[in-house]
């Protein structure tokens, strides 16, 4: 049994007691979240390939009874707020830290819950559609399944191993997934880069894991924090020291810079993949992980929430201009999410905790409609290059006007979801006094809106530059689509400052409470000026791509001035890395393997050759040769002359034998005479 | 009891058939020599039987199967003669080395 009193007077201080807890039959069962997507993932494996959707049912119905499940339980807690740890199941024992399983539901958990199951439920049920008649549909939606199962496991986790090992599940099967089409080499290199940027971010988070279980004596997130909160002096560096160590494992999920550089490639999956990693899994882990262990961050580790901010602001700003120059609709979304992730993780290091989590909120909504609306394209253009694309406003109004709902919310345009969230951040911003990165929120704004004007506007604006003939796609696809528009329309309307603040309370209810600063009204001067900036932006679009034939006929041939070279060149942090790490190490590495392969392994197995022939040689010439053939050969030789010699004695003469018997006989019994 | 002139019977009988057993050309006097040996040792048996005494020793019992063994002996030994002798006309044993090497 969990101790709650400390959460549940801390709990009554923010003055919302849950109302629903243990011993409530939705909470005791709410496992079942995570074990159906995994029973799902087994079933497809096993039985997938017979069915007729081979596999593709069996994955959106588990994803359906997730989003029902988790509907309810957010339902829960939106009506009288949700608080639940559990008995943990202890899976084993490492000296005296114990290995447990177990699931939270609170605030926090539940709508991730949401967010996920319903996410996942309906991309699952888009690249039912999208991915019809696709290679290895099969495997597609069995890995998707263990995708969407490991990220419910990591939200689910109340101790850090039980957050890893979800962790390290959504690392291998985003690699499964992104190398899908694994024929083309770039693919699987891609997913293999993703794997291994993640990998190097998640040393960060296992040795932090230990950090600071370690002095407190267990992995529990609840014993951590309590051991945090309640005893901040006597374990502040371990505090500080594991929390930085944590955010970087944070970075490496959620692609925060100098981490990002495998989320662009990541696009080389499926468009349901990237619309579910960068909507809803994967990338939003990280922003949960430092969300789960925010009192860790806003309590006690100052310094380690200015590294925070930090990292936020600098990938929100150099994401957002690297989004402006692709030419890959996919990559603009990609380095889209990188810089809104960048807003997220700002957020969360101002102490802003529930502006953090509203962006990501009404980011999952939008996003993964992008993400959607961009797979329908592509599925009907056959091209991921907005170069090919153009005018495709006529043949595709729906996937037309659901994508213009999604680049409205991700401007930030009035009432849209992604208004409220971002002007929440960047109030908090200004609120907490980070000028700096407030100025740096308000231009990442107008890059936001910027860059998503001119994706409009190459993608469905001017005329046809492909081949084929585009045409809508099928229901299956497009009813996601505008699901997913509604929620990015109405999304954010459950957090309005000073009118309704739902959303702050939903996430407010959990283990342990948040201290932050809750806006009565609306930052007006921030509102209007985060506003401006991305209706500028948008109007900036307009004039560069829609506005100006030459550009419209030439495509895309503004270059921002000073800064193309760069841009273009992903700031050469590739090249860095390629040449500066991975090819420093990988080059003398392969020199001394090469070196050592030819000089001292080929001399050691060609010495160990040599004097195995030269010993084989002796060997043949003197043991074998004169030694063992000798003796055979004199053994036969011996034996066959004796027999020559002795056969004589066999004369067939019956008397001769009774002769040599009696002699015999008489012989002995002359001995036993003798000898006896 | 007088066990010496027994013994030195037998042993003369012994003789006489190792004699006849390894001198003799007919296969039939050298089966005749074998039945000498055998009865030699059949007086041993029976005089040592007199001499002990003893109801364990069982000398004429052996000397009964002796006997009976030696009849079957001389029986198979002698069809054995006689289809030789059908087939090379001669009972001649220094001819019958069929068996050398």
């Amino acid at each position: 049994m969990i101790k709650l009193t400390n959460f549940a007077i801390a709990a009554t201080e923010t003055g919302r007691a849950a109302q629903y807890g243990e011993g409530n039959p939705f909470l005791e069962w709410a496992w079942l979240i995570v074990i159906v997507p995994f029973l799902a993932f087994l079933a497809i494996v096993f039985f997938g390939k017979r069915l007729p959707r081979r596999g593709g049912e069996i994955a959106v119905g588990a994803m359906a009874f997730v989003a029902v499940y988790a509907a309810v339980l957010f339902i829960m807690n939106v009506t009288g707020g949700v608080e639940f740890v559990g008995d943990p199941v202890e899976v084993g024992k490492i000296g005296t830290f114990a290995i447990e399983w177990g699931w939270v539901v609170d605030g926090l958990s539940s709508m991730m819950y949401l967010v996920v199951g319903l996410l996942a439920f309906l991309i699952f049920t888009y690249a039912l559609g999208y991915m019809e008649g696709d290679v290895r549909v099969t495997w597609f939606f069995a890995a998707f399944t263990l995708f969407a199962g490991s990220m419910l496991l990591l939200v689910s986790a109340p101790n850090l191993i039980q957050l890893i090992v979800g962790w390290e599940g959504v690392g291998l099967s985003s690699y499964l997934l992104i190398g899908h089409y694994w024929e083309d080499k770039e693919n699987s290199s891609a997913g293999m880069k993703a794997f291994y940027v993640n990998k190097v971010a998640d040393i960060g988070l296992i040795i932090g894991a230990f950090v600071l279980a370690i002095p407190v004596g267990s992995f529990r997130i609840s014993d951590i924090l309590t051991a945090v909160v309640d005893n901040p002096e006597a374990i502040e560096t371990v505090a500080m020291v594991g929390a930085v160590l944590l955010f970087i494992g944070a970075m490496g999920k959620s692609a925060q810079f100098p981490f990002h550089v495998w989320l662009p490639d990541a696009m080389a999956g499926p468009t349901p993949v990237s619309a579910l990693m960068h909507a809803a899994t994967m990338v939003t882990a990280g922003v949960y992980l430092v969300a789960r262990m925010f009192p860790l961050y806003a309590e006690m580790a100052a310094d380690a929430r200015g590294l925070v901010i930090t990292i936020g602001a600098i990938t929100l700003i150099i994401a957002g201009l690297l989004a402006v120059v692709q030419d890959d609709i996919k990559k603009v979304l990609a380095y889209s999410t990188v810089s809104q992730l960048g807003y997220m993780v700002a957020a969360l290091g101002a102490g802003a905790y529930t502006a953090g989590l509203f962006h990501l909120w009404t980011h999952a909504f939008f996003k993964g409609l992008l993400f959607l609306g961009a797979g329908s394209v592509i599925h009907s253009v056959h091209s991921n290059n907005m170069s090919d694309m153009g005018g495709l406003r006529k043949p595709m109004p729906v996937t037309f006007s659901t994508f213009v709902a999604g680049t409205l919310a991700l401007a930030g345009i009035f009432p849209l979801a992604g208004f409220f969230s971002k002007d929440e951040v960047l109030a908090a911003f200004n609120h907490e006094g980070y000028t700096a990165v407030l100025v740096i929120g308000i231009i990442g704004a107008f890059i936001t809106a910027f860059y998503m004007a001119r994706t409009v506007f190459l993608t469905f604006y001017g005329t046809y530059k492909g081949h084929g003939h585009p045409h809508e796609s099928p229901k299956v696809m497009t009813v996601p689509m505008m699901i997913l528009a509604g929620l990015a329309v109405v999304g954010g309307w459950v957090n309005i400052p000073g009118l309704y603040t739902g959303f702050t309370e939903w996430v407010g209810t959990r283990a342990h409470p948040i201290a932050e600063h809750h806006a009565e009204s609306f930052d007006w001067p921030v509102l209007a000026i985060g506003l401006t900036a991305a209706l500028l932006g948008i109007v900036a679009g307009y004039l560069l791509y829609f506005k100006d034939k030459q550009t419209q006929l030439e495509r895309d041939t503004f270059r921002i001035p000073l800064l193309w070279p760069l841009l273009e060149h992903k700031y050469y942090l590739d090249d860095l890395y390629l040449g500066g790490i991975v090819n420093p190490i990988k080059g003398p590495i392969a020199r001394f393997v090469n070196w050592t392969n030819s000089y001292i392994f080929d001399g050691i197995v060609n010495g160990a050759g040599f004097l195995a022939r030269a010993v084989a040689g002796v060997v043949y010439g003197v043991f074998d040769q004169r030694g063992i053939d000798l003796a055979l050969n004199g053994l036969a030789f011996t034996t066959d002359g004796a027999g020559g010699k002795t056969r004589l004695l066999q004369t067939g003469k019956v008397q001769q034998y009774a002769g040599a018997t009696v002699i015999g006989a008489a012989l002995l019994v002359i001995g036993f005479v003798i000898f006896r | 009891m007088l066990l010496n002139q027994f013994l030195i019977l037998g042993a003369l009988l012994f003789s006489l058939g190792i004699y006849g057993l390894l001198v003799r050309r007919n296969a039939v006097m050298v089966l005749l020599s074998i039945e000498l040996m055998l009865n030699a040792v059949n007086v041993n048996l029976v005089a040592f039987e007199a001499f002990l005494q003893n109801a364990n020793v069982g000398g004429q019992i052996f000397a009964i199967f002796v006997i009976t063994v030696a009849a079957a002996e001389v029986g198979v030994g002698l069809a054995i003669i006689l289809m030789i002798f059908r087939n090379r006309t001669s009972a001649n044993i220094d001819e019958l080395d069929l068996m050398k090497w």
